[in-house]
């Protein structure tokens, strides 16, 4: 039986994408309004692509695609994404 | 520690069933893009609308009910892998869409979860699609796409939907799940149709 991993299975490719670690990022779900860390996300690793949900709602929240080496990301998801030490 | 693969790429392929840049497994990865569902079968429904003249839903005693296949086919991931000789069982869509006699030409395929998938309706008739509820002669397991998933082994896999509950027709073409991320609208693996523009 498939499970979800959390957000830290993808630090490394959200490392790629962002050029900086992201696990720690604050997200908000567009859907029901959770907000968390980047690892607390429930990520389906297993190709064809990336897909991170809402761990309260299961609202797609980003879908990370290799399209001939190049990692594509599509965050709409999110109603809000902050990097690591916005604010401070 | 021990650390096993639940595949292998050891099998050497035949060019001949095994479209270019696959490798034949004798396992089968399990690929999903959300949570299994788990639809009571007395709430399941197949329904093909939309485009139709005559916009059917089967229950799933109504669907078991309809005359069966069992076919033996190979099946291709865009992951690269390919798995030979898999039989499924289940009623042919041949049988589904000439019960509701469709007049789009294409088809959005929608599954439990939100998945969807788009195809040519052309593609889904002529013996060549089929919505399947048992796998090697077992009721479909909930994880491969069970109570029932479409088949549709000519094209890249992402498009026998998991968990399909049933068929849009459409008049215009429209982007699934995966397509509208980039990969191939169509998907022939014989042609490497793996992402948008090849």
């Amino acid at each position: 039986m498939q499970s979800s991993l959390d957000g830290n299975a993808i630090a490394a490719a959200l490392f790629d994408v962002f050029g900086t670690e992201m696990t720690a990022a604050l997200g908000t779900c567009g859907g029901c309004g959770w907000s968390g860390a980047l690892a607390e996300v429930a990520v389906y690793l297993l190709r064809p692509g990336v897909v991170a949900r809402c761990p309260q709602c299961d609202q797609l929240l980003m879908v990370i695609v290799d399209r001939r080496g190049t990692a594509c990301i599509e965050l709409a998801g999110f109603a809000s994404l902050e990097e690591p030490g916005d604010g401070s | 520690m021990v650390v096993s693969r639940f595949h292998s790429r050891g099998v050497p392929a035949d060019p001949d069933r095994v479209p270019p840049g696959q490798y034949v497994t004798s396992g089968f990865p399990v690929l999903s893009a959300g949570p299994t569902p788990h639809t009571p079968l007395d709430t399941w429904t197949f329904d093909v609308r939309g485009a139709v003249r005559r916009p059917v839903a089967w229950t799933w005693q109504d669907f078991r009910a309809l005359p069966r296949e069992t076919v033996t086919v190979d099946i291709h991931c865009v992951t690269t892998w390919s798995k030979l000789d898999t039989t499924w069982a289940g009623v042919s869509l041949d049988t589904l869409l000439e019960a509701a006699g469709p007049s789009g030409g294409f088809v959005l395929a929608f599954s439990d979860g939100g998945y969807t998938t788009n195809l040519p309706l052309a593609d889904l008739t002529g013996g060549r699609a089929w919505i399947v509820d048992e796998y090697e002669g077992q009721p479909l397991e909930p994880e491969h796409g069970g109570p029932a998933r479409l088949l549709v082994p000519h094209l890249y896999f992402w498009k026998s939907a998991k968990w399909v509950r049933g068929l849009d027709v459409r008049d215009h073409d429209a982007p699934g799940f995966w397509e509208s991320y980039g990969y191939h609208n169509y998907g022939d693996p014989w042609r490497e149709q793996r992402y948008e523009g090849d």
